[in-house]
């Protein structure tokens, strides 16, 4: 019974299942059209946080498929190219999941540039994506602000990351 | 050894394994999502089921999220009112002094293009109904900008329909649910619109980029633009009425000419959508230019016949050289009547008969000297 219990330690519904909602409530929120002063709300991709610190706590099956589901809800709630975010969401994962023995035992800063480097790489798959649907080349100034509301969301990949790392000690 | 009595350290490798082909599988479906998406095309049955399910599906819940924004907007909107009064009053009278200027000449170009309409006899285009609805979600990012709004096909909105704020061009609807439409923005990376610029009459393409200034792109002639220039729709392939404002040239940082939008400094929660149909967006019209002309009856094949002995017999009786101009024009129509009789003989007549058509073949008397 221990050994059953150890070796299946994380409930994908805590892990996975109630992040993922709760990032796509935070993309329905953060699309509220509102003007404060002339200005917009900023339009962070939240699932990025998962892409991020899923690869992070342990290599998973299931965590990839609602990675390209949540990419699917963006696309379809933001009206973009299917697959556009998904396929992006997953480049970044897949990067993060091969080097995460290097980041394992990172300090908080390093990982934090380690999670800007990843959200670069979601942007710029994004971009070359766009790039080749439309035939036309994204605006670079609009990237980086999607990039820069994106990459101040590590507190939270740091937060699911310390909660579930050591859950799971095989992949410690 | 059974599996379970292994050591949790024998199972990790096979776990990351499957977990990298998991990866590989959810890759997969990813790209496959991509290729099969028809996004840039206007058509209503290419934005989908799946799509419309979610708009319609997302509709009240950002609906219901977006009303306490639209009170904290109207709160901020208040107070920054409240706080620029003095300015405002001061910009409002002067943009009054100017208006008062452009409304006598409005009222005077309106009574000359009214006298000049009369006198060319010039059929103008019908008002545009239009409907008005509240945006309840909003997307702005680089890679899809577009606008969800709460009226659709209930209130006759159909793919294709030219948006507008109260001030200008928004974008256009590309799909429609029962209560619900997509709009794509100008600003959308996928949106081309034709336009004008208003003070040259210069032709060009509005692409949008994901920025907040879509570009000018093909722009013909030389100087056709500066800075500052009237931008309109031009109505180039039916797909936006003529005359429609969109906003200002501008010149970007990467020194292209761009537009600021007009729409960017109206309200973002309401839109006028303009229930416009061209002749070019009706579903079948390929069917309605390709359609096969009405064969001929008898009292046609007895007309055309007539005509054929009245063309021939001056041609044969006549003494006068048969190499002039007049003589060729006469035997070819001839030979066309003649070639169109013995084809329509080969057509069952119709049980009714064809509406008229109007003569296209002149008469004989008018080829002669």
């Amino acid at each position: 019974m221990s050994l059953m219990q150890s070796t299946r330690p994380l409930d994908p519904w805590r892990w996975l299942g109630l992040p993922a909602l709760a990032c796509m409530g935070g993309a329905i929120l953060f699309a509220i059209p509102i003007k404060v002063f002339s200005l917009q709300l900023p339009e962070p991709v939240f699932p990025m946080v998962l892409a991020f610190a899923w690869a992070v706590i342990r290599p998973s099956v299931i965590a990839p498929f609602v990675l390209v589901l949540l990419g699917l809800f963006l696309d379809l709630f933001w009206g973009g190219p299917l697959g556009l975010w998904g396929v992006s969401l997953l480049a970044s994962y897949t990067v993060v999941l091969a080097s995460r023995s290097i980041m394992t035992g990172q300090s908080r800063p390093m990982r934090q540039v380690w999670f800007a480097a990843a959200t670069a790489m979601t942007m710029l798959t994004g971009f070359l994506i766009a790039s080749i649907l439309s035939l036309a080349v994204p605006n670079l100034l609009s990237v980086f602000w999607q990039f820069l509301a994106t990459a101040v969301l590590y507190p939270f990949a740091h937060r699911l990351i310390e909660r579930f790392e050591d859950a799971d000690v095989r992949f410690r | 050894m059974s599996f379970r009595d292994r050591s949790n350290f024998d199972m990790k490798v096979p776990l990351t394994w499957t977990a990298g082909v998991a990866v590989i599988i959810a890759a997969v479906i990813g790209v496959a999502l991509l290729l099969g998406d028809r996004r840039e095309t206007l058509q209503g049955q290419a934005y989908g089921v799946t799509k419309n399910v979610v708009d319609t599906l997302s509709a009240p819940v950002s609906n219901t999220l977006a009303t306490p924004g639209r009170w904290t907007g109207n709160v901020f909107d208040l107070a920054r009112d409240y706080l620029l009064a003095g300015s405002q009053n001061h910009a409002l009278r002067e943009e009054i002094n100017d208006l008062h200027v452009w409304q006598d000449k409005a009222i005077a170009l309106d009574n000359e293009n009214q006298r000049l309409r009369a006198v060319l006899g010039l059929k103008t285009d019908p008002p545009i109904p239009m409907v008005t609805a509240h945006v309840i979600a909003d997307s702005r990012g680089p890679f899809a900008d577009t606008r969800l709004a709460d009226a659709g096909r209930e209130k006759g909105i159909a793919a294709g329909n030219p948006v507008m704020s109260d001030r200008g061009l928004v974008g256009r609807v590309v799909g429609v649910g029962h209560d619900v439409s997509r709009i794509l923005l100008l600003t959308d990376i996928a949106s081309r619109t034709p336009v004008l610029i208003d003070r040259t009459n210069a032709r060009a393409i509005l692409s949008g980029d994901g920025g907040p200034n879509p570009k000018l792109a093909y722009m013909r002639g030389q100087d056709p633009v500066k800075v500052g220039d009237r931008v309109l729709t031009s109505g180039d392939g039916g797909v936006f009425p003529r005359g429609l404002p969109v906003g200002v040239v501008v010149q970007g940082l990467d020194g292209a000419w761009r537009v600021r939008l007009d729409s960017d400094s109206s309200p973002i929660d309401f839109v006028r959508i303009l229930l416009f149909t061209d002749f070019s967006q009706i579903a079948e019209s390929k069917d309605a230019i390709s359609a096969p002309l009405p064969a001929l009856s008898t009292a046609d094949q007895a007309d055309v016949a007539a005509k054929v002995k009245a063309m021939s017999a001056p041609a044969a009786a006549s003494q006068a050289p048969k190499t002039g101009p007049a003589a060729a024009n006469a035997s070819a129509t001839a030979k066309t009547l003649a070639n169109a009789l013995a084809a329509s003989k080969t057509q069952p007549a119709p049980k009714h008969p064809p509406p008229p058509t109007p003569a296209t073949t002149p008469p004989p008397d008018d080829d002669t000297p």
